[in-house]
């Protein structure tokens, strides 16, 4: 049967990919934040399993609150990127230090 | 069996789905690999008995926050191959922490095998699964009932995020002519309308 273990490998399996992702892809913000999105489907995946296995919903109810707050993540982060991408042309991240004093 | 069967068969494929994503040369098809990655979490949800949260990642991810993805991707102009060119260097301080980091948590889940440490059980009173009410008509039942301020706050995170989202991205067009809204909200009816007694015959006078 399948337990409880099972699906926290997955999603530990999941979250150090996406871990990985933002250091390999240090450039691309694209990247970075799918990578993050698929954190969140990690933390997700741990919610879930845990809510089923423990036999009480309020995990399911607090993921469906993660979802909504990566919803919010991504579209205010494509938002940045597309007007950080207006006014420099690129979007590489290593050199976005403008705003340092 | 077939249950265990299943599990292998969409853990495999997320996981595999999610190392293209990071390591696809070309963002689309790593946002198209991550499409694939949700399709499988979401059918890793539904086999332990998760529909509602299995259909919400269908429709929310990979309706909505993938093809926003896909819509940026494909309408920003990027040099990729640059982007790309400091991913050798960073290859072995990221696999160095991604091992330590997998070793920890697999350390742990094996604690937790090995018998040391057991799952808690629900407090009395917590939103128990039964068999015999559907999973979407419990979560309803607890979203709109004990959980319903923060339901109203998470509709509130939504409406900024899209108030947010409109308001960095839009930008004044020159040569429109757009709409005044002050001006017309201040136009008065005797302003604009003339009451006359027309007599017949004669032409109006405009």
């Amino acid at each position: 049967m399948i337990g409880i273990e099972h699906y926290l490998v997955v999603s530990s399996i999941l979250f150090v990919m996406g871990m990985l992702g933002i250091f390999l892809n240090r450039k691309n913000v694209i990247i970075i934040l799918m990578a993050i999105e698929l954190i969140l489907l990690a933390v997700n995946i741990n919610l879930v399993a845990f809510s089923v296995f423990l036999g009480d919903l309020t995990g399911q109810i607090f993921a469906m609150f993660v979802l909504t707050v990566a919803a919010g993540e991504a579209a205010i982060g494509l938002a940045i990127l597309v007007i950080y991408f207006r006014g420099r042309g690129t979007i590489a991240v290593d050199d976005v230090n403008r705003m340092k004093g | 069996m077939i249950q265990l069967v299943s599990f292998y068969i969409f853990a495999s494929i997320v996981i595999a789905s999610a190392a293209m994503v990071i390591f696809a040369r070309n963002p689309v098809h790593s946002v198209l690999w991550l499409i694939v990655a949700f399709f499988n979490a979401a059918g890793l949800m539904i086999l332990i008995g998760a529909e509602f949260i299995a259909m919400l990642l269908v429709i929310v991810y990979v309706g909505a926050v993938a093809v926003l993805f896909l819509f940026v991707v494909m309408m920003l102009d990027i040099d990729f191959a640059e982007l790309r060119a400091g991913f050798v260097k960073n290859v072995p301080l990221g696999l160095l922490l991604a091992v330590v980091l997998a070793a920890e948590l697999v350390l742990g889940i094996g604690a937790y095998q090995a018998g040391a440490v057991t799952l808690g059980t629900p407090e009395a009173g917590a939103a128990t699964v039964s068999a015999s009410v559907p999973n979407i008509e419990a979560i309803g039942g607890l979203l709109y009932s004990k959980y319903v301020f923060m339901f109203e706050t998470a509709g509130l995170i939504l409406l900024v995020a899209m108030v947010g989202a409109i308001v960095l991205t839009h930008r004044k067009s020159h040569g429109t002519r757009g709409q005044s809204i002050s001006s017309q909200v201040q136009r008065r009816p005797e302003d604009a309308t003339r009451n006359v007694n027309q007599p017949v015959g004669q032409g109006i006078e405009l």
